[in-house]
């Protein structure tokens, strides 16, 4: 035994820019990329995360009042999302988990369309191909091998390392602390170092599997395990937006430049339920939960900009007005979803005709039209 | 991979009626489709510079270079994942998975994943992923290697599963199963990897459209004509199936015998028309008969086909049990005897 391992959720040597108070620290590898961050861009991540903790606390409001089947918060992890997807170009490609709703607005998904998952009128929602942004992937850790094999993919295309950076591309895929217990994201990560495919494999260890904590996954930081695929890895302060910005920016430039892949993990913290089925109050404390509520990565990034004078109550009270009017899309468009037509599950189960569909198609058809004046 | 690779010249298939084994026909699809298609990629356990286990892959590695004809790590799992990924980027993977089974770490992917994604996207991704898979038994395996899991993939929908019966049969299915959109898992009956037939491999050269016509995914069909019962079976079971027909026949049964071809979807007009011709029905396969293949055709054929019905439609095929040791499989396997004294019984109905 080594004297006093770094366990799981050890903060030593997190890569961190901004202090929970907003005061920006001088870091020699990051600064370069950090630097690229305009008050105006700044003030754009600022906006998308406000943005993104309204949806949030709107989309668990339509769950509670049964508008929604089920609501899988982000609330807690907005910088690690918003920081991670600013870094991106419009060229990259994402593959989320089913929480990355701050990334999907990045993305220019509308997050009406988020909800219809959850509504429980589409499995998808958006068109994955023109937002670069594949669809959410629920069964836990199976969609980082779909972003390793695009990633071959954009190497057969020769769309890695050519110099041109409007051309050059990357693949970037988020996962959680407990999946990367799944043997698909091992398994991803032997395939993406053996190609030394331009991926960023981005683990967001909000600190919670629904109720089990990281330390149920892993008794040492995640990151420390890609080194042994040779893979490098990077430990971030999740709860900074700037950071996650200039460690993923850097990562996916590595990615995009023939450098091959990158593990970043984010340290951040859940801070509401895994859904709304969900009861954190069963394990674990009000009192971890005030201590994060107390490094909210909002605020930090809040405290930031006020520090450089660039927060100007113009920008504030429109962003307020803004923020509301989301919430009053969200709940007006989510209302008015209604429920698809039945026959409609029979429609693209394959690519071409399938005899059995069909028959059963037909079938269901006759049977519905058999009830007269039903007006089914 | 680096971008200076030097790839190989990819010379032109050769074209005409050629006396191939199956195994051989198959490569020679993978060949065409492999010309025709700069898209078309081979992933899989030493599917390169061996040619596979099987060496049907054999010679490709040389002919198109290692970013089409790729060694994988050893994962199921990951080779169906990141070939998803492929297929999502515009590519068309043909996977090998080495032994029938050996396909149980990739089934989540398979299923849960390949399957729905057409679905799930409401039509706007494609994933086509050919899955091809050496199975069933007869050749002496060890354990694992003699397996006939087909029904657990034809019973999830948005996945395409056939078997091929013969080389002609097999070149013309691969390079269909290639050209088609959807994820297609094609099973091929190991033990007729060496069986010789005649395949029209059609003009030489290139880019005349690689296995275009996609119906032979959709159909059965009536390899043998008769008169007084049908033998439903598919890939590795026609070649039984058709042997027990030539020994009927000696003894004045004429038996009609319908090469399935594909168990999703399944072709039941034309079983069923056969049916109502011979009024009697037999289906054998090696996978286990409890939930097997036969009990969806018994079920269908009895829907369809009740007041033709001279007897009840029965089954030959494995028992309920792991697939045995080799030294006893031909005791497992259905036999020509053992589809003969099925064939008696429905006669003596």
């Amino acid at each position: 035994m080594t004297d006093s391992p770094l366990g799981p959720l050890s903060e030593d040597g997190l890569v961190r820019l901004l202090t929970p108070a907003g005061e920006r620290i001088a870091s020699p590898a990051y600064d370069e990329h950090a630097a690229s961050l305009t008050p105006q861009t700044l003030r754009g991540m600022y906006r998308d995360m406000v943005l993104a903790r309204r949806f949030d606390v709107e989309a668990t409001a339509l769950q509670r009042q049964g508008e929604l089947a089920l609501f899988a918060q982000a609330l807690g992890q907005e910088a690690a999302q918003i920081g991670s997807a600013y870094a991106l170009a419009p060229q990259d490609h994402v593959f989320p988990s089913y929480r990355e709703h701050g990334v999907a607005l990045v993305r220019g998904v509308d997050l009406v369309d988020v909800l219809r998952l959850f509504r429980g009128v589409e499995h998808g929602g958006w068109d994955p191909v023109a937002h670069g942004f594949h669809l959410y992937t629920l069964v836990v850790g199976a969609h980082p091998l779909h972003a390793t094999g695009y990633a071959m993919g954009v190497q057969r295309d020769g769309l890695v390392g050519t110099g041109d950076a409007s051309r050059d591309t990357a693949v970037l895929t988020y996962f959680g602390d407990g999946s990367t217990s799944q043997g698909d994201v091992n398994e991803a990560m032997v395939f993406a170092a053996v190609n030394q495919a331009p991926l960023v494999l981005f683990c967001q260890n909000n600190q919670w599997a629904i109720s089990e904590p990281t330390t149920s996954q892993a008794i040492a930081p995640i990151a420390n395990r890609a080194p042994g695929f040779g893979i490098p890895s990077v430990r971030v302060d999740g709860n900074d937006v700037v950071a996650v910005y200039a460690v993923t920016a850097a990562a996916l430039e590595r990615a995009r430049t023939g450098g091959g892949p990158t593990f970043v993990e984010a340290l951040t913290y859940r801070m509401g339920a895994h859904t709304t089925s969900d009861d954190p109050s069963r394990y674990r404390t009000s009192e971890q939960e005030q201590h994060w509520r107390q490094r909210d990565p909002i605020d930090r990034l809040r405290a930031y900009l006020e520090r450089l004078g660039e927060l100007p109550e113009v920008f504030r009270a429109e962003l307020a007005g803004e923020a509301e009017a989301l919430g009053e899309r969200l709940r007006t468009q989510v209302r008015a979803m209604g429920r698809p037509a039945a026959d409609r599950m029979f429609e693209h189960v394959y690519a071409t005709p399938h005899a059995v569909v069909e028959t059963e198609r037909e079938w269901f058809e006759a049977y519905e039209a058999s009830f007269e004046g039903s007006g089914r | 991979m680096t971008t200076t690779e030097i790839r190989p010249a990819v010379p032109a298939p050769a074209g005409g009626v050629q006396r191939l084994t199956f195994a051989k026909a198959i490569t020679a699809g993978l060949r065409r489709a492999m010309a025709d298609d700069p898209s078309v990629m081979i992933m899989g356990e030493d599917v390169g510079r061996l040619g596979g286990v099987f060496r049907v892959t054999d010679g490709l590695h040389a002919e198109f270079g290692s970013t089409r004809v790729v060694d994988t790590p050893l994962a199921e799992s990951g080779i169906v994942g990141t070939a998803i990924g492929l297929a999502l980027r515009g590519y068309r993977p043909v996977v090998e998975i080495q032994f029938d089974g050996f396909v149980f770490p990739a089934f989540d992917q398979i299923t849960t994943q390949l399957a729905k994604m057409h679905y799930r996207s409401r039509g706007q991704l494609t994933v086509p992923v050919v899955i091809r898979i050496p199975y069933a038994g007869g050749i002496g395996a060890v354990e694992h290697h003699s397996e006939s899991p087909e029904v657990l993939f034809a019973h999830t929908a948005g996945l395409r599963v056939v078997s091929p019966s013969s080389p002609a049969e097999a070149y013309t299915m691969i390079r269909a199963a290639i050209a088609s959109p959807d994820p297609v898992l094609f099973f091929e009956p190991k033990v007729r990897y060496w069986d010789k037939g005649e395949v029209d491999l059609g003009p030489s050269g290139t880019a005349h459209g690689a296995g275009a016509d996609l119906s032979i995914l959709d159909t059965a069909r009536v390899v043998r004509a008769g008169t007084d019962l049908t033998l439903v079976a598919y890939g590795p079971t026609v070649a039984t199936a058709l042997g027990a027909a030539e020994s009927a026949a000696a003894s004045g049964t004429s038996i009609e015998v319908v090469d399935l071809r594909a168990l999703s979807p399944l072709d039941l007009p034309t079983v069923a028309a056969s049916v109502r011709k011979t009024r009697r029905c037999v289906v054998v396969h090696e996978a286990p008969v409890l939930y097997g293949a036969g009990a969806e055709v018994a079920a269908r054929v009895t829907e369809e086909c009740f007041y033709h019905l001279e007897a009840p439609v029965l089954r030959v095929g494995g028992f309920h049990m792991p697939y045995p040791v080799a030294k006893v499989e031909h005791d497992y396997l259905p036999s020509l005897d053992r589809v003969l004294d099925a064939v008696d019984r429905a006669m003596g109905f």
